[in-house]
């Protein structure tokens, strides 16, 4: 059946991309003081505040450990940001979906440029903390930059969710769910703050199954210059996650969509 | 299938839409040859919106036959839009736009390639008198210009068939003019279009051909005159602000008649003997005048209210 079917990616998703990409030049100033901004005063804040007390984890500064967990956590911010609040707006109150289906653009095109789209964004933060990181001199090794393609992923991987979300919202509270449920348990469980290995044990199992923790598995060696451990696996997991999320997804917003 | 049909840019038999329980579309037929303005009339909820939605693949059919270009929607639904224009009822411009930027941004939809696009689009939007807010935000627009650039953007790709749903809807008498005489263009130009409207004064002038559907079914077809003929006298006397009871039996004798609130219609052939009753009854304001479609309209739908 169609309704079922994997999404494709076709050239029409990038102009759908590109649309939300010429939107965003127009308040690039905004937005680059955010990604730049935010992620500084939590880094001078807390990483060098917080910091002093805790002094090394796993080896490394504890502004070190931070930063590297905040890229994957901004990764997975944005894209969630823009996948739920973002396209709701452009399905919803703007119709601008409503717009594009009347041209031989199809829902899949709107799905895959969606997501393409937030892992852009995704990929804009987690390198501008990557950047205000290495000025700060937390980022030791030139490994540092393979991380960019992980956070791109990272943004596409949690795009998705935002868009299953997005497919079910009646409206902007909707989100709220999704946000106290789902997202700010991994931002205080998945490493972000301190190593998972300081979880109970059963807790630490848990973790495994919530897909920001393998982001940050991947990044955070990578931003410091060390071996990254079981990197398939964690690789594989944020893959297999994002992948099967995307599917829905697409199965979800064509419902949606085409009644 | 006919030479007619062959030559027909919609062909549709026994189209069907399902919502749950609610038949939305109840088994409309119809044919739109190339080149005429075609139709579809109805009250609020009758169907008209969806039926358009399934001719442009936008909603998946639950039973019938439709061709589009003599293409079947499902398996050409690409090719056939592009080749389609649509101004839908609710404006839905790109609000983080400009006017220009609406169109090259609909353009790169179609997958056009930028001289084109770039080419047709002070073209288009001095065909619709707004070349001078090119640069403005849609924001600053009013109804009637939002509702051209609308147009405008349907034009973007140089359709053959431009489809239009309730395209005046909302707008004062001005703006609703223009575009009247832009479609009229548009026909000369060769274009089939498809609009709905429930304004039986537009039908009459932009429509060669037309059908009129109520809940779902499709209740009458034919021109706007032919229409006028088969389902009604060619005068009415409109009689308003009834103070009393009419004498419904002396009425009944001669001609048809029609109760609306305080308002009676007297329908006939006959001018004179309307005329004559109008004159021994003057009590109340009287308006004679020659059926138009709003009386098969009426007739047809019936006068109570729809949802």
């Amino acid at each position: 059946m169609k309704r079922y079917r994997p999404p494709r990616l076709r050239l029409e998703a990038l102009a759908v991309w590109r649309r939300n990409a010429l939107v965003w030049r127009r308040l690039m100033a905004a937005s680059l003081l955010l990604h730049f901004g935010e992620p500084l005063l939590y880094l001078l804040g807390i990483g060098y505040g917080l910091g002093r007390f805790v002094g090394e984890i796993d080896g490394m500064a504890y502004f070190t450990f931070l930063a590297s967990g905040f890229i994957a956590w901004s990764a997975m911010n944005v894209a969630s940001m823009e996948s739920m609040w973002s396209v709701y707006t452009r399905m919803v109150p703007q119709q601008t979906y409503e717009a594009i289906l009347a041209t031989p653009a199809e829902v899949d095109d709107i799905v895959m440029g969606e997501l393409l789209w937030c892992g852009t964004k995704s990929l804009v933060s987690g390198s501008a903390i990557l950047a205000v990181a290495a000025l700060l001199g937390a980022v030791h090794d030139w490994t540092a930059l393979l991380a960019i393609p992980v956070i791109f992923l990272t943004g596409l991987c949690f795009a998705a969710p935002g868009l299953i979300v997005t497919a079910y919202a009646r409206a902007y509270e909707y989100f709220n769910f999704y946000m106290t449920l789902f997202m700010t348990p991994m931002f205080i469980l998945c490493g972000v703050f301190y190593p998972i290995s300081t979880l109970p044990g059963p807790m630490q199992t848990v973790v495994q199954f919530l897909p920001l923790t393998h982001a940050v598995a991947i990044i955070r060696p990578l931003v410091v210059g060390a071996p990254v451990e079981n990197f398939w696996l964690h690789l594989g997991a944020l893959v297999l996650f994002g992948t099967i999320c995307a599917w829905v997804a697409a199965i979800l917003v064509r419902r949606r969509l085409i009644q | 299938m006919s030479p007619e049909e062959k030559q027909s840019v919609v062909n549709c038999r026994q189209l069907v839409k399902r919502f749950g329980d609610l038949c939305a579309v109840n088994g409309i037929s119809f044919n739109v040859p190339k080149g005429i303005c075609f139709g579809i009339l109805g009250p609020n909820g009758a169907g008209k919106t969806t039926t358009l939605r399934m001719l442009l693949g936008q909603s998946p059919r639950s039973g019938g036959a439709l061709e589009v270009f003599g293409e079947d929607i499902d398996s050409a639904r690409k090719r056939i839009r592009q080749r389609t224009g649509i101004v839908p009822q609710a404006d839905n411009l790109d609000p983080d736009f400009t006017v220009a930027e609406n169109l090259s941004m609909y353009g790169s939809y179609f997958r056009l390639d930028h001289q084109t696009v770039q080419k047709r689009i002070p073209e288009l939007l001095s065909m619709v008198e707004l070349l001078a807010r090119a640069d403005d935000r849609i924001g600053t627009l009013s109804g009637g210009m939002k509702r051209r650039l609308t147009l405008a953007r349907a034009l973007i790709n140089d359709p053959d068939l431009l489809v239009l749903d309730e395209p005046t809807t909302g707008l004062d008498p001005q703006a609703r003019h223009m575009i009247w005489s832009l479609v009229h263009k548009l026909k000369r130009d060769g274009r089939t279009i498809l609009l709905t409207t429930h304004y039986m004064e537009e039908a009459e002038r932009l429509c060669d051909e037309l059908i009129i559907v109520d809940s779902g079914r499709l209740i009458a077809q034919g021109s706007p005159n032919a229409l006028i003929a088969e389902h009604c006298e060619s005068d009415v006397l409109e009689i308003r602000g009834l103070t009393h009871e009419l004498d419904q039996k002396g009425l009944a004798q001669n001609f048809r008649w029609e109760l609306s609130g305080d308002s009676a219609y007297l329908y006939s052939d006959d001018s004179h003997a309307l005329l004559e009753y109008a004159a021994s009854h003057n009590e109340a304001t009287a308006l004679h005048r020659k059926t138009g479609l709003e009386d098969v309209f009426l007739r047809l739908t019936g006068r109570g209210l729809r949802g």
